[in-house]
């Protein structure tokens, strides 16, 4: 049965907390197991690794754009690393090859 | 006497950079612009089932979810009820229960504990990312200073697109759309040039990736289940071949 449009969204709202607030909940004391305290260590980089590549490519209207995109990404997060620029290096090449492309 | 100064040089450092909460706000400048894009895009699919700007808003408040927001502007649209509410929820929101796992292991022991009920609201792909950059434990309050502005411009993003709709120039949604996935290469990519267990994991991750979205019967899998699988496949056995060091 549909709750209702104010309803649903509660009922959503507290199920996505609770999804993320649980595991902070069972955890409370460092883990001691050697291989899960190496998963849990290696999991942002697989995740964000993952959702990065291809989406960064197909993000944009013309792919071209997107492998520029990427490409800069990758330079100016190996050699500078600094967050905002990376960002805005990105975000400066999909406009610029925009407007050739 | 010792003891003193030596702590004072470990500290003196660290005293000239920005405070914690500052650095939050800072680094969340470039989060806000991508979600900007990313939820006006939300607000007018919301607009599109007929919700208003005061639902879409406060949808974008409460849930701070990309994926699941469309999830949900879903089943709100085909009025489903509460049981598959909860259950597509939880299947598509489902990524968020590991980072908060690997993020529950940042905390220090001795953090108070309404913290563990503060944090969950922020973990979401970019602000999870960049609290786990940061060495040693993790400061709250770094994690707060980003999602004030996050949700900020992810709120007021969702309630423009309700507002205004369609009005967003193409080539300023594509070059936002790219913001988020360049902070990511800013996260991943430093270590991994410290690191080449690092590297390849990332080089790995990715070709799985790219691989799970052009191979036939992987590419039907969706965005955030291939997110789940991956990650526990790859970063399990990563932590199998090269456990971590115990100090570490």
């Amino acid at each position: 049965m549909y709750p209702g449009i104010y309803l649903s969204l509660l009922i959503m709202c507290l199920t996505v907390y609770c999804i993320r607030m649980l595991p902070f909940l069972v955890f409370r004391k460092e883990i001691t197991n050697r291989w899960v305290r190496s998963f849990l260590y290696y999991v942002p980089y697989v995740t964000l690794a993952v959702m990065t590549f291809p989406a960064i490519v197909t993000a944009t209207d013309n792919i071209w754009s997107g492998i520029a995109a990427l490409i800069v990404g990758l330079l100016a997060a190996w050699f500078k690393g600094d967050l905002f620029f990376v960002a805005i290096s990105c975000c400066v090449t999909v406009f610029l090859t925009g407007l050739f492309l | 006497m010792t003891e003193t100064s030596k702590k004072t040089k470990e500290i003196s450092p660290h005293a000239s950079e920005l405070p914690w909460f500052v650095r939050g706000l800072r680094d969340g400048i470039p989060i806000c612009m991508g979600y900007f894009a990313v939820s006006f895009a939300l607000g007018i699919t919301a607009r599109g089932i007929g919700m208003n700007a005061l639902q879409a808003g406060l949808m974008s408040m409460g849930m701070v979810a990309s994926a699941g927001e469309f999830a949900a502007i879903g089943l709100i649209a085909s009025q489903a009820g509460i049981f598959e509410m909860i259950s597509t929820c939880i299947v598509v929101n489902m990524r968020y229960f590991l980072m908060s796992c690997s993020l529950s292991q940042k905390l220090s022991p001795d953090l108070p504990f309404y913290h563990r009920l503060m944090l969950p609201y922020c973990i979401t792909d970019e602000i999870f990312g960049l609290s786990s950059a940061v060495k040693g434990y993790l400061d709250p309050k770094y994690t707060y200073g980003m999602t004030i502005v996050s949700v900020a411009g992810w709120t007021t993003g969702t309630v423009l697109g309700v507002l205004l709709g369609n009005i967003m120039p193409a080539w300023a949604v594509n070059a936002l759309s790219v913001s988020l996935y360049g902070m990511f290469l800013a996260i991943i990519i430093p270590p991994a040039r410290e690191d080449r267990f690092i590297a390849g994991l990332v080089l790995l991750s990715m070709t799985a990736s790219g691989l799970f979205s052009v191979l036939p019967v992987l590419k039907g899998i969706s965005g955030g289940f291939k997110v789940i699988i991956l990650t526990l496949l790859i970063a399990g056995i990563a932590a199998f071949i090269h456990p971590l060091d115990d100090e570490k």
